[in-house]
Parts: C-alpha cells; sequence; structure tokens
C-alpha cells in the first residue's frame, strides 16, 4: 500500500478535516499495530546505549540477547497464533519441555535413532496441542481452563516419564548430536548467531507470510476477531481453531529441541516461566488478548525488548528485580494502548 | 406453476423453551422476488438461516430445486448458489473490505505462487471488490484496505448487500438489506434487487419497510408466530391489509387475496 492510498483512506472516513495529530497516529497504529513496541525498542537501545556506552553495542551483548530470545520467540510465535484467535495456551511450555524430554529418552531409553525420536517428540507436540484445540473447539471450553489443565497433565506427565532424570550433555555430544543441532554456531562480525536464532527469526518471518497472505492466515484472524460471523461467511472455524492449536504445539515441540541445544542436557526441569515470559511478548508486541488484530512481528519486537531491558539493567548492575518491574509496567501500558487503538471506529 | 426452486416444510426450531420456528412453510419461485414480512420475533431470521445452511432445523424439510437437501454449513449452501446477507452482517471487524467480500472462498494466484505457497492474489481481490462497490455507488468508501469497523453502519450493508450480488448465482437472501441505508442508498439497494431479479436470480427480502415490500416484491409471504400465516399478491391486496394479517387483527381467511401455495 502507498501512502499516498493510505492519506486518501484517512480522510475519507473522517468528513470534516481537522484530523488531530493523536487521531493520525491512532490510525497509524491501528493499521500497523507493531509499531508501537518497534518504537519502544528502539528507544529503549538507544536510552541503554547513551547510559551504558559502547559496550551496549557489543558482539557479546548482541549474542546475549540474541540466545535470550531465541526460545521466547519460538514459543512466542507459537502463543501468537492461539491469542489471535482470541485463546491463550498456559501449556506452551509444558508442551515444550515434555517434547524435548521425549526427544532424548526415546533416544536414550529405547535407543532409537536420534532422528526418529525427534520426529516422536515433534509429533508428540502436535498431538498435544490437537487436544487442547479440539476440547476449544468441539467441546467449547474455555481456552485458559483448557491449556491451564494441559499444563499441569504435562508438567506430571513429564517429571513421571523422565523419572526426574536429566540425560547430560557429554552423552548427548558423544551419541546424538542431532540433538544439539540448534546449537550450530555461525560467527558475523563477532556476533554469534546459533541456529536455533536464526530459525527463530525464519520461523517469525514465515508465519507473517503465512498470516498475512493465504487464506488459512486471514481465517486465524477472522475467528478471532469474530467467530460468528466467520462461520455464517463460509469459515470453518473448528477447523481453523484445531489447526492453530495443534501448529501451535509443534512449534512449541520444535522449541524444546532448540532448548536441548541452548543448555546441552535434556531437563525435565526447564521452562517453567515459558508460558508468562510468551504471553508477554505477545502483549508488549501489540497483539490484541481479545484477538483478530495484531501482527505476529510484534511478538519478536516484544521478546527482544524484555531482552534488551534484561542486559541493559544487568549491565547497569540494577537488581533483577527493576527487569521485572519495568516488564510489568509495559505490559500494562501495552495493554492499555491496545484499548486505545481498538476504539478508531467512526 | 413451475417448481420451487427453494422450499420448506414445517420447519421447526426452538432454542429452551423459545420455538422460533413452528412448523414453517416456504416457497421460492424461480426469477421472482419474494418479500417476508412480519413482527420483531415472528421468526424471519430464524427462517432464512435454516434456508441457508446457518442454522439446522429441529424438524422440517427442505427442498432445492426440487431435491431434499441438508445444508450443514452456510459454505453448503453457498455452493448451491445461495447467497445470504444476515441481519448481523457477518463482518469481521478488525479485516479490511477486501478481506471480508472474499472471506471463505479467497482467490489465489495463478500458477507455482498460489498452487505451491498458497498465497492470495491480493490485486484481482481488491479490483474486483472496489469495482462491485462502485456498481453499488459505494465510492464514498475510497480505501479498499480500510478495516470495516471504520466504515458507517450503512456503508458495512452495502458491502454485505455487494458481497452477497457478487457471488450469488441462483438465489439471493437478504435480511433487511436497508435497515441502516439512506434514502438514496437504500434505492440502490432496491435496484440492483430489480437488476439481479433481471439477470434470472430469485431473491428473498426480508423488510419491514411496506413501501419497499409493496414497491418491488412479486409475493408477500407474512410470518406469523413461527410460521406462515399466507402469502399474497401485493396488486391484489393493499398495505393496510398486509399490515391487519401481520399482526393478527385480521385473521388469513378474511383476505379474499389469498395466493395458495
Ligand atoms: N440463537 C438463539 N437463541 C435463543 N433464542 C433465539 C435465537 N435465535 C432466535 N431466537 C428467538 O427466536 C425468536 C425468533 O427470532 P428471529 O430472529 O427469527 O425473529 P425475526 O422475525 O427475525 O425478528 P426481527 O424482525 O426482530 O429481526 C425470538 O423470540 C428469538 O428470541
Ligand atoms: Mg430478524
Amino acid at each position: 500500500m502507498t501512502s499516498t492510498e493510505k492519506s486518501v483512506s484517512a480522510d475519507s472516513f473522517r468528513h470534516g478535516g481537522g484530523r488531530s495529530m493523536l487521531d493520525r497516529v491512532q490510525h497509524a497504529l491501528h493499521t500497523n499495530p507493531s509499531l508501537v513496541p518497534l518504537l519502544v525498542l528502539v528507544v529503549s537501545v538507544l536510552v541503554f546505549g547513551i547510559l551504558i556506552g559502547p559496550r551496549f553495542f557489543s558482539p557479546l551483548a548482541l549474542t546475549l540477547i540474541l540466545q535470550q530470545v531465541a526460545i521466547v520467540g519460538i514459543v512466542g510465535a507459537a502463543q501468537s497464533l492461539v491469542i489471535i484467535t482470541a485463546g491463550i495456551d498456559l501449556s506452551v511450555g509444558a508442551i515444550m519441555v515434555l517434547s524435548s524430554v521425549i526427544m532424548g529418552q526415546f533416544t536414550f531409553r529405547y535407543g532409537l535413532p536420534p532422528g526418529l525420536s525427534i520426529l516422536c517428540g515433534l509429533s508428540a507436540g502436535a498431538l498435544f496441542g490437537a487436544i487442547n484445540g479440539l476440547l476449544v473447539s468441539i467441546m467449547r471450553l474455555p481456552p485458559f481452563i483448557v491449556t491451564l489443565g494441559m499444563w499441569q497433565i504435562l508438567m506430571a506427565a513429564n517429571f513421571l516419564y523422565s523419572r526426574n532424570e536429566t540425560i547430560r550433555a557429554q552423552d548427548i555430544a558423544a551419541e546424538a548430536p542431532l540433538l544439539h543441532l540448534f546449537a550450530a554456531k555461525q560467527n558475523i562480525a563477532g556476533t554469534d548467531f546459533t541456529l536455533g536464532t536464526i530459525f527463530m527469526l525464519a520461523l517469525v518471518l514465515f508465519l507473517a507470510f503465512v498470516l498475512r497472505h493465504t487464506a488459512w492466515g486471514r481465517h486465524v484472524y477472522a475467528v478471532g476477531d469474530d467467530p460468528g460471523a466467520a462461520e455464517l461467511s463460509g469459515v470453518n472455524v473448528r477447523g481453523t481453531l484445531i489447526s492453530v492449536y495443534a501448529v501451535a504445539g509443534l512449534i512449541c515441540a520444535l522449541a524444546g529441541w532448540v532448548m536441548i541445544g541452548r543448555i546441552g542436557s535434556v531437563s525435565p526441569n526447564v521452562g517453567q516461566l515459558t508460558n508468562i515470559e510468551s504471553i508477554t511478548a505477545v502483549v508488549i508486541g501489540g497483539i490484541s488478548l481479545f484477538g483478530g488484530r495484531g501482527s505476529i512481528m510484534g511478538t519478536l519486537f516484544g521478546g527482544l525488548i524484555v531482552g534488551v531491558f534484561t542486559l541493559g539493567l544487568r549491565l547497569l548492575g540494577a537488581d533483577a528485580q527493576w527487569t521485572y518491574l519495568m516488564i510489568g509496567v509495559l505490559i500494562i501500558v501495552a495493554v492499555g494502548v491496545d484499548q486505545w487503538i481498538r476504539k478508531v471506529t467512526s | 406453476m413451475t417448481q420451487p426452486i427453494l422450499q420448506a416444510r414445517g420447519l421447526v426450531k426452538r432454542y429452551g423453551h423459545v420455538v422460533a420456528m413452528d412448523g414453517a412453510d416456504f416457497d421460492l419461485y424461480p426469477g421472482e422476488i419474494l418479500a417476508v414480512i412480519g413482527d420483531n420475533g415472528a421468526g424471519k431470521s430464524s427462517l432464512i438461516k435454516a434456508l441457508s445452511g446457518a442454522v439446522r432445523p429441529d424438524a422440517g424439510e427442505i427442498r432445492f430445486q426440487g431435491q431434499p437437501v441438508q445444508f450443514n454449513s452456510t459454505k453448503e449452501a453457498q455452493r448451491a448458489g445461495i447467497e445470504t446477507v444476515y441481519q448481523t452482517l457477518a463482518m469481521s471487524p478488525a479485516l479490511s473490505i477486501t478481506d471480508n467480500m472474499f472471506m471463505g472462498r479467497e482467490l489465489r494466484r495463478p500458477g507455482f505462487a498460489g498452487s505451491v505457497l498458497r498465497m492470495l492474489d491480493w490485486g484481482r481481490m481488491r479490483a474486483f471488490a472496489r469495482e462491485k462497490l462502485n456498481e453499488l455507488g459505494l465510492m464514498t468508501i475510497q480505501n479498499i484496505n480500510q478495516p470495516v469497523e471504520t466504515l458507517s453502519g450503512g456503508q458495512r450493508q452495502g458491502i454485505a448487500v455487494a458481497r452477497a450480488a457478487a457471488f450469488g448465482s441462483r438465489v439471493i437472501i437478504l435480511d433487511e438489506p436497508t435497515a441502516a441505508l439512506g434514502v438514496k442508498e437504500s434505492q440502490r439497494v432496491l435496484d440492483l434487487i430489480a437488476e439481479l431479479k433481471a439477470r434470472g436470480l430469485s431473491i428473498v427480502l426480508i423488510s419491514h419497510n411496506m413501501p419497499h415490500v409493496f414497491e418491488i416484491a412479486d409475493r408477500i409471504h407474512i410470518h406469523r408466530l413461527g410460521k406462515r400465516l399466507c402469502t399474497v399478491r401485493p396488486k391484489n391486496c393493499s398495505m393496510p391489509d398486509v399490515v391487519g394479517l401481520m399482526t393478527g387483527a385480521l385473521g388469513p381467511e378474511s383476505n379474499p387475496a389469498e395466493v395458495v401455495g
């Protein structure tokens, strides 16, 4: 869309001219909700850069931020899909951990080839997600409740099945290096890009494309916006919901694989906060919890904002609690901005 | 007489204790404009939702071109060539006009991009949407990418009508399509309905506007208390008679102009 086309539209639905600056901003955000997090990201990088100096722009700092954001970005992408349908998925972290445990245990306990174990882990993730989707769409249970239950069930299953055992990094490196695939590093200008980070970026771009340029993507938005209207228009609402939750489960399982590369071992004790972190990234990224609006690029920016704050405050020597405090403020501000944007109606 | 293109017998639909349809009958003949009138809550919307696949009746039979059919979704009715403008308009407010026009029947790009990458053909969809809005004289809307929620109620209704007119190939059902429209825009919709009829489509028009009904309907289906009370021809009876029948002030037997079937 060209900028002239945009300005014509802006004038055409507010007759009588005299639009204030604020109206313009509101309208721009309405068409492009990820502008806010992008702006916050740029401003926070600048502020921390000024406060900390060149150390903040060092390749090491970038490496740390990207590593931290890789997992949250991938799980956040799954969470974004679900939240765009006006749902929520509290089980993302549990699916991620249990899938990684399946990949590890199938290899080491049953001696399956790592490739096959990984396939099993990915299928399990998709299956757990599909069960969430079936319960939400066919049984019409609230997503919050379904995934709260699924979170508990999968976490318990995770500890029971793994017998609370960790598979050591050396063993994985020696016997099943495929599980460490996403730890592979590429050094670009002093910054380490792991395959996991690159995968995260590719996944976000791919999903942004799918949401914008395929019928399925448009249906995901329509289902979140007004399921009744979508149904009457001829959209398969149930099928769309089930597929969204299943795809989210699959993405979480992929995050589990990436996580094995990140921490080296397979442990049932990680990812306890991943669900909250992913929701945080989505909300700061400007995706509406009411469904139907927001872009997945926003989630990436949201995750990066959290990463920048975490690292920036740490380099400033501030208490880690300041990070949580700032993120809390950002969440509330983001939801406030969303409410304001949604008021754009004539 | 020719066979009805769309027909229903004894439709029943209950919502708890509320009986929305109580043995409703319906007949629509090829190429005609049938107005359906009735008090608020008479069950008009419920009837057309059953005909368009949006609601599954508890009992009764629907025939399309003489064949018994069961539409399990609006999609199935759409495939049979039945398009509907619902009273609620069925639009996704946050999505654009183009999105809404093509929701559920998006156009894909030709070749590899469409068949393998499943990419939508935004250019073609936008051009089509613009053309259809033009036809309806809705060019106060300039940007086809505008979210529907930024439009006025009348503009939204116009888009819903344009969508149905663009895709319907046999039957078009309109549930109060001019309720939010201005005088000029209402007249445009009435002209469009006449044009659709001229193209050979059959039209069902639900309206509370008696002058409109008398202006364009070939027959008037009077709905009362969940069922069809009778069908009349506007040529043979007056507006006060029709209103009397609709509200129950007159019994159907008192109407000499009744049309059977
Ligand atoms: N989904 C539903 N759930 C419960 N009751 C319903 C539902 N849909 C319709 N009804 C009830 O069925 C009856 C008929 O409603 P319907 O919408 O068909 O009337 P109508 O003739 O279209 O009225 P109006 O002229 O106001 O549009 C009403 O009493 C209504 O409350
Ligand atoms: Mg109605």
